[in-house]
């Protein structure tokens, strides 16, 4: 019984870097309609960055963030600027294709650099409280996993607030209910999409600080990791960032179920089926408008 | 002030309006009339900038609106109330009127415009804070209103403001736009409500296949026996 609440426990504090990974690419999704199945591969560059952040000046392996947010805010810009800004001028049909061959090309480029500059090994960081454990009862919960769920937790409740509060939060908001009515109020709707791109961009960098810090980073991680944001995107829905944070932690929680019930390599099968199962039963998922 | 020279436009591959001139001038409440699919909301669509045209011009005050973006078009002074009224349903209505002051302009008079739209719709002071979609048809409408008024407009174009909502409520948009005009706003109307527009009304114009097929004052025009026959019905003709 322990064992299987440990377990659970886990899955639950692996979700909530799930729930980062996903609010990224729902946001660029809800926002501009524009799938950048390349947000894994941003993922990926956002650990890079934390682990030389780390590696070369030292920083506390969580303080690491602070460089590596604005670095893919800017970097985010950047990729609207030169590929997604012109996706967009399309309508909306032929946005979701052309956005699916520009992220696919990125994917491909950026995994393919990736190689080039760092080599395919996987890095890891030694952090000073790697082997912290807090014991609870029976259930003992790794220091490094729950600063991490409660980082996420901060970074996905301080995107809420931003986007209820901010002015151009609103503007990003009304852009993702209705961009021509958003335009006649006056918004300029462009400037919403750069914005919500270099958002999602930084949530993959930090998305991607955390898998440094509590897992590793090589190259390859990418498209697991826009797998696993596509499911939670799918299992949640569009239109709320605490609702794909939930979505996230029950992913966690499901894969973490799964692997007990069935054995280890049924944990990455249940997001699948899970992802199947919502698209027939409720496309809208589960907190989707 | 609103000078549209020419213009043709339309979707795709579809042409909607060809040749279509008018003009209103300062302070004007101006009708817009025509079947449905004649093409009036292609041509609110095109001056407010959401549609590009095919050739001819849009000014306003002298200045090509056609060239600019569409929240460009609505910083010079020209709110579109579109049809169906399209609010964003997941917010309050205080968000949704503030969204229509965003812009730079607009935005220095956001106080006096709230205090404004809770005057002209004393209905939507109380229900500030509730969201838009659980408004009626009427409620939303005046949210839809007002978000345009936040804008700050000196042309105000409302697409069949009427539509889908109750018959006692349309009786009170229309004396809101009574006066909003007195404010010293040019309105621009599309209506459904034929009666209702040419009583409002200083001039109309009557668009038939993307054609202006008539105009004049809205006095001769509800006379005018094409315009009984057409869009006031055989009751009309009796009278």
């Amino acid at each position: 019984m322990s064992v299987l609440a440990q377990q659970l426990l886990l899955g639950l504090l692996i979700g909530g870097l799930y729930g980062v990974a996903a609010a990224g690419l729902s946001l660029v999704f809800g926002v501009m309609k524009v799938l950048d199945v390349a947000h894994g591969e941003l993922i990926m560059l956002g650990g890079y960055a934390a682990y030389f952040a780390v590696a070369l000046l030292g920083l506390d392996p969580f303080l690491s963030l602070l460089v590596v947010l604005p670095l893919s805010l800017l970097l985010g810009v950047a990729l609207y600027g030169g590929l997604f800004g012109f996706v967009v001028r399309a309508d909306e049909e032929t946005r979701v294709k052309n956005s699916l061959l520009i992220g696919f090309g990125l994917a491909l480029a950026l995994h393919a650099l990736a190689v080039r500059l760092w080599t395919a090994d996987e890095r890891s960081i030694v952090s000073p409280y790697a082997g912290a454990v807090l014991s609870v009862g029976n259930l003992s919960i790794p220091v490094i996993r729950l600063a991490s769920l409660t980082i996420a937790f901060a970074l996905i409740g301080s995107l809420h607030l931003l986007l209820v509060r901010w002015r151009w939060g609103k503007a990003i908001r009304a852009t993702a209910e209705d961009w021509q009515a958003a335009l006649l109020t006056g918004i300029d709707v462009r400037r919403a999409y750069l914005l919500a791109f270099a958002i999602g961009t930084a949530l993959a960098g930090a998305a991607g600080t955390l898998v440094t810090v509590g897992y590793s980073v090589s190259p390859s991680i990418g498209l697991e990791w826009t797998l696993k944001a596509l499911i939670v995107v799918v299992l949640a829905g569009l239109g709320s960032m605490l609702g794909t944070f939930v979505g996230g932690l029950l992913l966690g929680v499901a894969e973490a179920a799964s692997a007990a019930a069935f054995g280890g390599p049924y944990r990455e099968v249940v997001g699948l089926v899970i992802f199947v199962v919502v698209l027939v039963i409720r496309p809208r998922g589960l907190f989707g408008r | 002030m609103l000078d549209v020279r020419d213009l043709d436009a339309g979707h795709g591959d579809i042409r909607v309006l060809s040749g279509v001139s008018l003009s209103i001038g300062p302070g004007e409440i101006v009708a817009l009339l025509g079947p449905n699919g004649a093409g009036k909301s292609t041509l609110l669509n095109t001056v407010a900038g959401l549609l590009r045209p095919r050739r001819g011009s849009v000014t306003f005050e002298g200045e090509d609106l056609h060239r600019l973006r569409p929240h460009l078009v609505v910083e010079r002074g020209v709110a579109l109330v579109p049809e169906g009224r399209r609010l964003f349903g997941s917010m309050s209505v205080e968000d949704n009127l503030e969204l229509g002051a965003f812009a730079p302009r607009a935005r220095t008079t956001r106080r006096a415009g709230l205090e404004r739209v809770y005057a002209l719709f004393p209905d939507l002071q109380g229900r500030r804070r509730q969201l838009v979609r659980a408004l009626s048809g009427g409620q939303q409408q005046m949210v839809a209103v007002g978000r345009a008024l936040m804008t700050s407009p000196r042309l105000l174009m409302l697409d069949e403001p009427s539509l889908g909502i109750a018959p006692r409520l349309v009786g009170s948009i229309m004396d809101a736009l009574v006066e909003i005009n007195r404010g010293g706003v040019a309105v621009f109307l599309v209506e459904q409500n034929v009666q209702a527009a040419l009583g409002l009304a200083h001039r109309a114009y009557v668009l038939e296949s993307g054609r202006i097929a008539l105009q004049g004052r809205a006095a001769e025009l509800a006379r005018d026996p094409h315009v009984r026959r057409a869009y006031l019905g055989p009751l009309a003709m009796r009278q």
